[in-house]
């Protein structure tokens, strides 16, 4: 028997280039025997070796945590001035915004906060796609984040029901209507969803409820996203593995104050948007109070939104399978197949730095979803509904043959022998940075 | 362990032990018992009992000209009752039923063909149609462009089905009860 009894890996486990953690102090020490937490932080958020060459796409990770906090702490003080009822719940958002102390900064703050959490996520998301971070052996942490953006995809939505606008009310009633579109279930299901037979006071009552349980759920997601990122440690740009310390620096101080440069440039475009442009990402129509018998000429769902919106749409009646349920399944769809991508990309050069072709496929994929982006906001005619098919088939042919067809066709360039030469130049000792390092201990 | 195992697959009853009818028995019952637990955090989310009280309104006709249409709360979502002129009764009786995606005669859809009752529920994704528009002069939805004809019914556009009739009785000439 090996007194190792942990799972046998083909990486290197970062942790295991980093100092352990050692300490003269009694206290520290009493409280190590019993809670080895302090050693935990350390170890987890100070000495972590990360490698050495990750670019500014990798500050994202903290700047998302960040966002999470910032929206815990601002929603969890709007609840004390916010009422959750058909009759007052519109009331009590502009009793925020006039009477509350600095109300309308926290709603602003909040209100805005979704929209830069989302524009972070997509930041962080295409990063990872970009330089394959969903390749092995970091699969579940992929899937993780997957799980991760489902949740914030329904938190946001249920927040943005809060307010009881024209948009709140009617945005809801169409996506909660999608789900009557599933064979037998569909409707005792809608029924189910809004406690009664249209949106209305318990629909409201009970995505408040869950709109406030929501955020915690995903904080639990986001301790097993960053657990599963210490297994193998953090990709790269070059996406080759960690080979030894040489690769390495040390998470405090080069990481965390490189993301904290980047949270302080995130903020300012970010705070910009809450003093200068608060309702800019906002649609005016929710500033109309719900109103049960009038739809409003054009509904618009909030803009992190759109391109999913969009394909919903495109789908026209395919065989058997009418237009509303194949919306549905397209819709879902497109983000379940996120999952799948570990095993639908059949390269296993990791970075699109070094796929020649493949990177032009991930371009026109961006574009492709800014394209739906857009169109999910117009109101469609035969034209834009046939763009939208164009881009929609884009979309699903990106995941399901140009992703397995290019790993097995493309001759990747060669591959750096490791990230200390690519970064150092040639076999170079550890420069000043490095070396200041290893004094630091 | 194995070949007890073994055994035990080739069906020999004198294997089943009292101690695998208890492990059978305990998860039999946790199952049911949980299911039994969790079914009222479940059902809560179901329509109580004061939205299942407001479920039927009485509608008094009689103000309600010909050609006018008026659109009534029920169950929290309007409903169109409208006194259809002989032009239009005319026009859903003349439609074959070959161009209907959901095919339904005008009589199925009316007690009396001068009153078209009908839930004011787009079948696409539950907007408020607007009445007397679209290409079939019925009512047009805005949100994604379904349109329907004089009697509710779906001709053209993303939305299955014709508008819904509710359950609704004549109480006398001139007052129904919708639900």
């Amino acid at each position: 028997m090996s007194s190792n009894n942990g799972p046998k890996r083909d990486f290197i486990d970062p942790h295991d280039l980093a100092e352990p953690f050692e300490s003269n102090n009694g206290i520290v020490n009493w409280m190590e025997s019993r809670l080895p937490i302090i050693s935990l932080v350390y170890n987890a958020g100070f000495s972590f070796p990360s490698p050495r060459n990750l670019n500014y796409f990798w500050t994202f990770g903290m700047i998302l945590s960040f966002m999470l906090v910032f929206q815990l702490a601002t929603g969890i003080v709007l609840v004390m001035h916010y009422t959750p009822h058909v009759d007052m719940a519109f009331a009590s958002v502009e009793h925020i915004m006039r009477d509350v102390n600095y109300g309308w900064l926290l709603r602003y703050a909040h209100a805005n906060g979704a929209s830069f959490f989302f524009i972070a996520v997509y930041i962080h998301m295409i990063r990872g796609l970009y330089y394959g971070s969903y390749k092995a052996p970091r699969e579940v942490l992929w899937i993780i984040g997957v799980a991760i953006y489902l949740a914030m995809m329904a938190t946001g939505f249920m927040g943005y029901v809060l307010p009881w606008g024209q948009m709140s009310l009617w945005g809801v009633t169409v996506i909660t209507n999608l789900f009557s579109a599933l064979p037998l279930i569909g409707e005792p299901l809608v029924t189910l969803l809004w406690g009664g037979f249209s949106v209305d006071n318990p629909t409201l009552n009970r995505f408040f409820s869950l709109h406030y349980l929501l955020p915690f759920v995903i904080a639990g997601l986001v301790a097993l996203h960053i657990w599963a990122l210490h297994v193998p440690g953090n990709n790269n740009p070059l996406g080759i593995d960690v080979k030894g310390k040489q690769d390495t620096l040390s998470f405090w101080p080069y990481y965390q104050i490189k993301d904290m440069f980047a949270l302080v440039l995130f903020l300012i475009v970010f705070m910009g948007f809450v003093f200068y442009a608060p309702n800019m990402l906002g649609h005016p129509d929710n500033y109309i109070e719900a109103n049960p018998m009038q739809t409003p000429p054009h509904i618009v769902p909030e803009w992190y939104y759109l391109p999913f919106y969009a394909i919903l749409r495109s789908v026209p009646d395919i065989l058997f399978i009418p237009a509303k349920l194949g919306g549905v399944i397209a819709m879902f769809g497109a983000i379940a197949i996120w999952a799948l991508m570990p095993w639908l990309d059949t390269s296993r050069v990791r970075s699109s730095r070094f796929r020649p072709v493949w990177r032009w496929f991930v371009f026109i994929f961006l574009a492709d979803m800014l394209v739906l982006g857009w169109l999910g906001a117009q109101v469609p005619n035969d034209v834009l509904v046939l763009i939208g098919q164009l881009c929609t088939i884009y979309y699903f042919a990106f995941f399901l043959i140009i992703m397995p067809v290019m790993g097995l066709i493309e001759k990747p360039k060669p591959l750096p022998t490791s990230i200390a030469d690519e970064v150092l130049g040639g076999a170079a000792a550890p420069d000043g940075a490095a070396a200041a390092q290893e004094k630091r201990g | 362990m194995t070949a007890d195992n073994t055994q035990s697959a080739h069906g020999h009853d004198e294997d089943v032990t009292r101690r695998d009818i208890l492990y059978v028995g305990t998860a039999a019952f946790a199952a049911v018992g949980g299911g039994a637990a969790v079914w009222p955090l479940v059902d809560q989310m179901n329509p109580d009992a004061s939205t299942l009280a407001l479920a039927s309104t009485e509608v008094n006709l009689s103000a309600i000209t010909e050609g006018q249409s008026v659109t009534i709360m029920w169950r929290g979502t309007p409903v169109f009752v409208r006194h259809r002129t002989a032009a239009e009764i005319e026009e859903a009786r003349a439609v074959p039923m070959g161009d209907l995606p959901d095919p339904q005669a005008d009589d199925e859809r009316v007690q009396k063909p001068e009153w078209l009752i009908m839930r004011a529920i787009c079948t696409h994704l539950g907007c408020v149609p607007l009445g007397e528009q679209g290409d079939f002069n019925g009512w047009f939805c805005p949100c994604h462009g379904s349109h329907y004809d004089t009697a509710g019914r779906i001709r053209k556009g993303p939305a299955p089905k014709n508008l819904e009739v509710p359950p609704y009785e004549f109480l006398s000439d001139s007052v129904i009860k919708i639900g």
